[in-house]
């Protein structure tokens, strides 16, 4: 199959797409824009309208208000059976009463293909499970059935292809290899790939492209690397992976670089990545950017230090380990610290500094919940 | 379900239990085992025994054990046309019941499943016939469709029926009170099923490609399937053997005589138990096996 003529999805816009449901809004005035041939994730939390976008834009629910175009095409009044996307289901949703191969089948013969048992004998193959076709969903693993469900989406060739956390109900193991696979196959037939999921792990991992979902807005967009190096909210850096945030008021603003002032330390954030200047700001780090130390490093401008603090909590996780610090008057700090051996050895208790260089400080465009503005 | 209970794929189930335990297993079914055997087992070989009997009409009438296999010759040769108006009464109420509780099943088990307590009403309504006699509620549709009733002067109105015409007395009035009698064998088994359909299995099929009438052919209808074949058999069945609605004291009349009304004169008006229990024998043998000809068909067939 790969080595037959490439197909090039579609790009996907919704123009201020807005869903309301009885009692509240699942989506809230969206704009978005995947080009063609990208893998792009909707990454959030259960209820932030990740589902409910992508059940839109396979036309299995109807939006309150906007438009969704497909390859430029008005497809917001299309029947789902009239637009050329495809689901890979959470549940799969597997045909019970139908083999594997009529499974796969199914949409070819709904379009009137030729030879469609030929076409879906060559998806199941490339999903390497062309040995099970005469089998029922029910006598499937989790891990095949979802392999399944791909060749039956993929093997229509659609513009675009939604997937509905396909990977969910997998374990840790079977998760990665199918994550890995997944986006050789995407890279293999070149369609648009449309993502859903609340595992940042997964998202990160396979998208071109991650939307980071919150309460039926997207936060931010953009390629992982600079989502995860530069979160602009609290809620993006505390969703994907960890941050220390800290909040206090502005007290020096230069060309380059602004502090605040937490507990009696400065806090320096450059100025180019930060996206407020004046007033209460939050800024964080990454815990594996932070280092620790056991005396006071008297670091120079480009470091932040702050200390002395004491270790209340040590967690081994194989390959760091999680420290947590508190700080008289600013908080807790978490470190991680790879185990090279190049680390102090420390224990519970343990008087430390902590320090990180200006360059991993983020400031963040508003605060974290629950904490007052102080200006 | 009656579906279940015809399958003939259920596993045997080899009991691997402690010895131990025996006992008490047989104690539990003991009860069970006697009445099948007062009220099934015995009764059926008494019914087979009277039907093979042979009738002495000199000097007197008087009956005889034996194998006299005549008599079931004799009632095919009297009561052909009765036989095969209940089998087709049965067949046409039958579908004509299928067609009218499919989409209630659907909407009550499907439609309105967000909405349990409008889904329990509306079950509820699908029982509430039975709360009062069936005879009741037949002779009250005999007095409806009655040539004088204010219903059938609607109905002649519309000019569904002639002006002089009568519908009570017909075969249509029998199907229709025997579609209307055991409806509710349709719905139930119809309903529970669907109650059940996954809709995300509809969702796939129309992100498949698939129009709402494919998907309908396609996915809901062979889904369904377990609860069509418990219905169409729990109506199917009984209706075959009914001797009330087609009675001429009810809806029907001399033309619409079924195998049960035949039953009835033969054993209560014409004392001839030899006629009536080998027409018994012979229904209950004909319905065994259409439904094993039935269940193998749509159980092996795929439906593709």
């Amino acid at each position: 199959m790969a080595s037959q003529v490439k197909v090039s999805g579609a790009d996907l816009e919704l123009i201020d797409v807005r869903k309301d449901f009885p009692g509240f809004t699942a989506l809230d005035d969206m704009d978005l824009h995947i080009p063609a041939g990208e893998f792009f994730a909707l990454l959030g939390p259960s209820g932030c309208g990740k589902t409910t976008t992508l059940r839109i834009v396979a036309g299995l629910e109807t939006p309150t208000q906007g438009q969704v175009l497909l390859g430029g095409q008005d497809v917001t009044s299309m029947k789902p059976h009239e637009r050329p996307v495809n689901t890979v289901f959470q549940s799969y949703a597997l045909f019970p009463h139908m083999t594997i191969l009529e499974n796969v089948a199914f949409g070819l013969r709904q379009r009137k293909i030729d030879d469609p048992l030929k076409k879906a004998q060559d998806a199941l193959d490339l999903v390497e499970l062309g040995h099970i076709g005469q089998r029922r969903p029910q006598q499937l693993s989790g891990g095949q059935q979802q392999r399944v469900a791909l060749a039956r989406a993929l093997v229509n060739r659609p513009s675009l292809l939604l997937l509905d956390e396909p990977l969910g109900a997998l374990d840790l193991k079977l998760r990665r290899q199918m994550q890995i696979e997944l986006k050789a196959i995407q890279m293999e037939v070149g369609l648009t790939f449309l993502h859903v999921t609340h595992d940042q792990e997964e998202a990160m991992d396979m998208a071109d492209t991650v939307a980071v979902m919150n309460k039926g807005r997207i936060e931010q967009m953009g390629a992982p690397e600079a989502l995860y190096d530069r979160p602009k909210t609290a809620f993006v850096s505390k969703f994907l992976g960890q941050s220390n945030l800290f909040v206090g008021k502005v007290v020096d603003s230069n060309n380059s670089s602004v502090s605040i002032e937490v507990g009696g330390h400065a806090i320096t954030v450059d100025k180019k990545r930060a996206e407020k200047h004046t007033g209460t700001i939050a800024i964080g780090v990454r815990p594996e950017k932070a280092t620790f130390h056991t005396e006071n490093p008297k670091l120079g401008s480009d470091h932040v230090s702050i200390g002395q603090g004491e270790i209340i909590d040590i967690r081994f996780t194989g390959v760091s380990n999680q420290y947590l610090i508190e700080v008289p008057n600013v908080g807790e700090i978490t470190v991680f610290a790879q185990n090279i051996g190049k680390s102090p050895v420390i224990e519970l208790g343990a008087k430390v500094w902590v320090s990180w260089k200006v360059e991993h400080s983020f400031g963040l465009s508003d605060l974290p919940d629950g904490t007052e503005d102080q200006g | 379900m009656a579906f279940a209970a015809f399958s003939n794929n259920t596993p045997n189930k080899n009991s691997g239990a402690p010895v131990k335990s025996g006992k008490i297993v047989l104690a539990l079914l003991l009860p069970g085992l006697i009445y099948l055997a007062m009220f099934f087992f015995i009764p059926l070989v008494a019914l087979i025994q009277t039907s093979l009997e042979k009738r002495i009409s000199t000097p007197t009438v008087s009956f005889e054990p034996a194998w006299q296999w005549q008599n079931y010759v004799d009632v095919i040769d009297r009561y052909l046309p009765q036989i095969l108006r209940s089998f087709g009464y049965a067949f046409v109420a039958t579908v004509i019941a299928l067609l009218i509780s499919y989409p209630l099943a659907y909407f009550i088990g499907v439609k309105v499943r967000h909405r349990p307590v409008l889904q329990r009403l509306m079950v509820t309504l699908v029982i509430a016939p039975f709360f009062i006699s069936f005879l009741l509620r037949t002779i009250a549709w005999k007095q409806l469709l009655s040539d004088n009733s204010a219903a059938m002067d609607f109905i002649r109105m519309l000019g569904l029926i002639g002006p002089n015409e009568s519908f009570i007395g017909t075969g249509g009035a029998v199907i229709f009170g025997l579609v209307y009698n055991f409806i509710p064998f349709m719905t139930l088994p119809l309903y529970t099923t669907l109650e059940r359909l996954d809709v995300r299995y509809l969702e796939a099929g129309s992100d498949l490609y698939a129009s709402p009438s494919k998907v309908f052919r396609k996915v809901t209808l062979p889904l369904s399937m377990p609860g069509i074949i418990s219905g169409t058999l729990l109506t199917f069945i009984p209706i075959a053997g009914d001797y009330v609605n087609a009675s001429q004291d009810f809806l029907g009349s001399a033309d619409t005589s079924m195998i049960g009304t035949m039953v009835v004169q033969d054993q209560l008006v014409t004392n001839n138990p030899q006629s009536a229990t080998a027409l018994s024998v012979l229904l209950m043998g004909t319905i065994l096996v259409l439904i094993t000809v039935y269940v193998r068909r749509a159980g092996t067939e795929e439906l593709l």
